[in-house]
């Protein structure tokens, strides 16, 4: 069963790497989509000799419906309507967001290594799993200019925490669901790109030129 | 009871969508802002039964800080009607920019309004820091539409930076609270994230996840609390949201998370760690002022001036609750007066703006013989937020500075003194510039609805700077015994 | 005493390998292609011929092949085959070993740029950027597999993949297993990096170096070229065949079967895919780089 667990956690971190050295919009939402699919057996597989419960059948089902159904074909959809440019334009290059990725990977690790799980907790690659989705997500929000990439990188943390919330804290019986609030957040993101992608006055919310606020221009 | 002051300004909003008529609208965006009042000043005279499992309940941190919202939107309230009033009039479009564009529907605006009143309120109220983050993603997701109010391009970049910014700080919440149920787990199976458990089980926690754990939440509720450096959505939505949500945004929002980061600190406190998060409280706090002082000086927007000042106050909250023993005791007594003061100030900013048409402070001059009312409270307000005597500020501040002294750290209190001094000097460079000088037009006399809110914080800033009330003195005190024992 | 069978199996079958490659390919293409034997043909044709070495040349230019061919013999001797321990093996000679194939490639660019032709320089500055970024995740993954395996020698960590050590740690060991197949690809020339067929000097990599060579020298070069598939395909091979788990010579029976069936995989890779452009073969081999680091992190783990 254990290796089952890691053989997912090591394939949902190749996701995350992959997304990261993507140059193709395509290419982004593809893994987003994979890594919601891979994500959905988590639960089902640390449910372990517990046997399975209809909660975790219910948050495996509802998170492939979600994550790796729902939202990439509502960013697919958005790509297709609108006019939007395929090709990514990171403010770091794709193999500088790799090396990244490296280094994060690497902190993910430090830190996980620094922090004990308690005995009988999940297995030792939860926490740096989640804690480098976690990372990644934040840095791709970081270093990438259109709003689309950034809902992207939004939805990777957020996996992450997925990834934490499942494997670590189940125990806790309604931060888990609460973890499903957060997909509100990116519905609106998601809904608030549809909408402004296909809509009228935004020809697309391309976040390097959210120039208007600022304070350093000004002067 | 408690129940009654979540629900009743969310059922007032639901049904604020559903009305036609904008004057039955206006009339029970008021009456439930009253209705809320009424409710939180009986809250203020008896304990009210926690309800809902114990979830929620009304402690002394959270009877202060439901007083300042409660009483702030109320505020808010009567000003909007007269500020929606006279939107509807405006013609739509942007000055110099020749673009168009339609505000939200008012229905929107009032139901959000209430709504996020409502969420502010189950974040003050909630014992169950799993309900406490669903509150602070409630507000944020109920205030968005609120900054979006001018559907123009600017307020579209400023909506999107709050809710991007925001939501990440959320998900940084949710993985701290996990972190925080891994900390304080207990053998047996069930364990609850209850305040009154965790602060149980507290001294038993695993230390190296309750610090990962507050460093998490602080990061995450500070983000909305606007500290530096996650700052960067306050000045966006501050000045591109119209004023009177500015004012909710900086007098209740904010404290609002900084609630949230005080119930996490409670918990370290009880499991022994203050040292730590109060170390850390310290450093963000003191980069905040540090921050603000930067953006302050020569900010040419008096909107984001404003907004940058609510950094630098937010700032001084986490320096004083960092220091800690009677820094807490000026920390709450500066939520309270910061609040009503901003509010006050935001609600002015909105006057002028109507007025002139320009968020420049380069292009309004002569407040004080154009908008005599407007003019007057705006030059209190310099000399209030910057915390001159007599008002609330100042009483706050000196507290703060003293508490800093006191405990033997003269570095500290002077680096608030100098950063307050270098705040200052910025703010009255601009705010004076404008309250001064001819008046270009002459502006028709402002309405009541207009003045008299902001007027009415100014009284009580000015009376909080003289006199604080038997009942607030008591509250406070036991609230900041809540935060540690005072020296 | 079977240590040296392996090495015996390396130097008699390597030239095999391009064959099966071949004709594998040739399968995909619908064609009959090539005998199995053809590279042992050719190899003896070449060493028939006589060389021809252009005026501007130097020793430099004589000692590639010679120097490629000896640094990959004795790589060939210290790679272990068939879950025995490689004739030559000590603590730490998977430096050494990665130092030979450096030193084969520095004979052969030095060779290239001997000749003064710039497509040769060209190809020799190509192949040192790529090996630059193979060499990290080839060097990375091995250590992942000397932290599971415990061993600190090729023959240490290679000859004692069991079953058990796969169901321990699958994750790290897939990891590995893919990076070193992608050094192997990018090693030996072969398509996502280079593509030995190309007729077009410009895009070439490895073959563009050694356009100058003739005769016993293009033979030598040949042969080098073959040990080294084997050599680096018993590393993959060795690492992903559980061979530990079977007797003597069933272990090297499966040995010898699993490197005919990676060339099979090339042959399908080659089949499949197409050269990437020069600019994304760095982002492969990081990748490879970064496959390695995770499995070195989940081994520390």
């Amino acid at each position: 069963m254990n290796s089952w667990i890691d053989a997912d956690l090591v394939l949902i971190t190749l996701t995350s790497l992959v997304l990261l050295g993507a140059s193709r919009l395509g290419t982004t939402i593809r893994m987003v989509a994979l890594q919601g699919v891979l994500l959905s057996p988590l639960p089902l597989l640390l449910a372990g000799d517990a046997g399975i419960t209809l909660r975790a059948a219910g948050l495996a089902v509802a998170t492939v419906l979600i994550k790796g159904i729902g939202f990439p074909w509502l960013m697919d959809r958005a790509v297709r309507g609108g006019s939007l440019r395929r090709e990514l334009d990171p403010r770091l290059g794709y193999n500088a967001s790799l090396l990244a990725g490296v280094l994060l990977l690497a902190v993910a690790f430090l830190l996980s290594s620094r922090l004990p799980l308690p005995p009988g907790e999940g297995t030792p690659l939860v926490l740096p799993a989640a804690l480098f989705n976690i990372l990644a997500g934040m840095f791709v929000i970081a270093s990438r200019r259109q709003a689309i990439t950034q809902v992207l990188g939004y939805l990777v943390l957020e996996n992450g925490i997925y990834v934490f919330g499942v494997g670590i804290a189940s125990h806790q019986p309604l931060l888990v669901e609460l973890g499903i609030l957060l997909d509100v957040f990116a519905a609106v993101f998601v809904m608030g790109i549809v909408i402004f992608h296909m809509g009228r006055e935004l020809d697309h919310i391309d976040t390097g030129r959210m120039t208007l606020l600022n304070d350093w221009e000004k002067e | 009871m408690i129940g009654a002051l979540i629900i009743v300004p969310a059922l007032a909003g639901a049904l604020c969508f559903g009305l036609r008529n904008n004057r039955a609208r206006r009339a029970l965006l008021v009456a439930a802002a009253a209705a809320h009042a009424a409710l939180a000043a009986a809250a203020w005279r008896g304990s009210p039964a926690p309800t809902l499992y114990d979830w929620l309940a009304l402690d002394d941190l959270g009877r202060l800080f439901l007083g300042i919202t409660s009483l702030l939107f109320l505020v808010a309230a009567v000003y909007a009607v007269g500020y929606l009033a006279r939107e509807k009039g405006r013609a739509a479009g942007d000055r110099g920019e020749d673009f168009l564009f339609r505000n939200i529907p008012e229905a929107v605006f009032t139901g959000c309004l209430l709504l996020f009143l409502s969420a502010m309120t189950l974040v003050i109220t909630s014992r169950h820091l799993g309900l406490l983050w669903a509150g602070v993603e409630a507000t944020t997701l109920a205030s968005a539409p609120l900054i979006h109010f001018h559907r123009h391009r600017r307020s579209l970049e400023a909506t999107w930076k709050y809710l991007v910014l925001c939501s990440l700080g959320i998900a940084v919440a949710l993985l701290g609270s996990f972190f925080l149920s891994v900390a304080l787990r207990e053998t047996s199976s069930s364990s609850s994230l209850v305040l009154d458990d965790l602060l149980r089980r507290a001294p038993a926690a695993d230390v190296p996840w309750l610090r990962a754990a507050f460093i998490c939440l602080l990061v995450g509720y500070g983000t909305k609390m606007g500290l530096a450096p996650l700052h960067s959505w306050l000045p966006d939505a501050h000045s591109e949201a119209p004023s009177v949500v500015s004012a909710l945004l900086s007098g209740a929002l904010l404290n609002c998370a900084f609630l949230a980061i005080l119930r996490v600190l409670q918990v370290c406190l009880a499991a022994g760690q203050g040292e730590f998060a109060r170390d850390l409280l310290l450093g963000f706090g003191l980069f905040s002022m540090a921050t603000a002082a930067v953006f302050l000086v020569r900010q040419p927007d008096f909107k984001r001036l404003l907004a940058y000042s609510s950094v630098e106050h937010m700032g001084l909250l986490a320096v004083g609750v960092g220091l800690g023993g009677l820094g807490n005791y000026g920390a709450l007594l500066h939520a309270v007066s910061h609040s009503l003061t901003k509010g006050m100030l935001f609600l002015v900013a909105g006057n002028i703006l109507a007025a002139y048409q320009t968020k420049a402070a380069g292009g309004v001059r002569g407040l004080l013989r154009g908008l005599p009312a407007s003019g007057i409270l705006w030059t209190a307000g310099l000399f209030a937020i910057a915390g001159s005597p007599p008002f609330g500020t100042f009483l706050s501040e000196f507290t703060l500075v003293r508490a800093a002294l006191e405990q033997g750290r003269p570095v500290v209190a002077g680096a608030m003194l100098l950063l307050l001094a270098v705040i200052f000097a910025g703010m009255s460079r601009t705010m004076l510039a404008m309250s001064h000088g001819e008046a270009a037009t002459k502006h028709p006399a402002e309405s009541f609805l207009a003045v008299a809110p902001p007027a009415v914080l100014a009284a009580l800033a000015l009376l909080l700077g003289l006199f604080i009330p038997p009942p607030l003195e008591t509250t406070l005190r036991l609230a900041a015994r809540a935060l540690g024992v005072p020296l | 005493m079977s240590g040296y069978a392996g090495l015996l199996a390396a130097l008699v079958l390597a030239p095999l390998l391009p064959g099966v490659i071949n004709r594998t390919k040739s399968f995909f293409a619908g064609r009959r292609g090539p005998p199995l034997l053809q590279p042992y043909f050719d190899l003896a044709k070449l060493l028939r011929k006589g060389a021809v070495y252009s005026t501007t040349t130097t020793w430099l230019f004589r000692a590639g092949p010679v120097v490629g061919l000896a640094a990959m013999l004795v790589a060939a001797a210290l790679a272990p085959f068939g879950g025995v321990s490689a004739p030559l093996a000590f603590a730490g000679d998977f430096l050494f070993f990665a130092g030979l194939l450096g030193v084969a490639r520095f004979a052969t660019m030095l060779a290239a740029l001997d000749t003064g032709s710039s497509f040769e320089g060209m190809g020799a500055s190509r192949e040192a950027q790529f090996a630059a970024l193979a060499e990290p995740a080839f060097l990375l993954g091995l250590t992942a597999v000397a932290w599971k395996t415990g061993g600190l020698s090729l023959s240490g960590m290679l000859g004692t993949t069991s079953f058990a050590t796969w169901s321990g740690a699958a994750a790290p060991l897939a990891l590995v297993c893919v990076s070193l197949l992608v050094v192997f690809l990018a090693e030996n020339a072969r398509i996502p990096v280079d593509d030995p067929n190309t007729h077009l000097e410009l895009t070439m990599i490895h073959e563009v170096m050694v356009l100058d060579h003739g005769g016993p020298d293009l033979a030598l070069i040949q042969y080098a070229a073959a040990l080294k598939l084997w050599v680096l395909g018993s590393l993959v091979v060795g690492i992903a065949l559980p061979v530990r788990s079977l007797a003597h010579g069933w272990a090297f029976a499966a040995s010898v079967a699993g490197m005919l069936a990676l060339c099979v995989v090339v042959g399908v890779v080659e089949s499949c895919l197409a050269r990437l452009r020069l600019t994304r073969v760095p982002q492969l081999l990081l990748g490879a780089g970064v496959l390695s680091l995770l499995a070195l992190f989940i081994g520390l783990k």
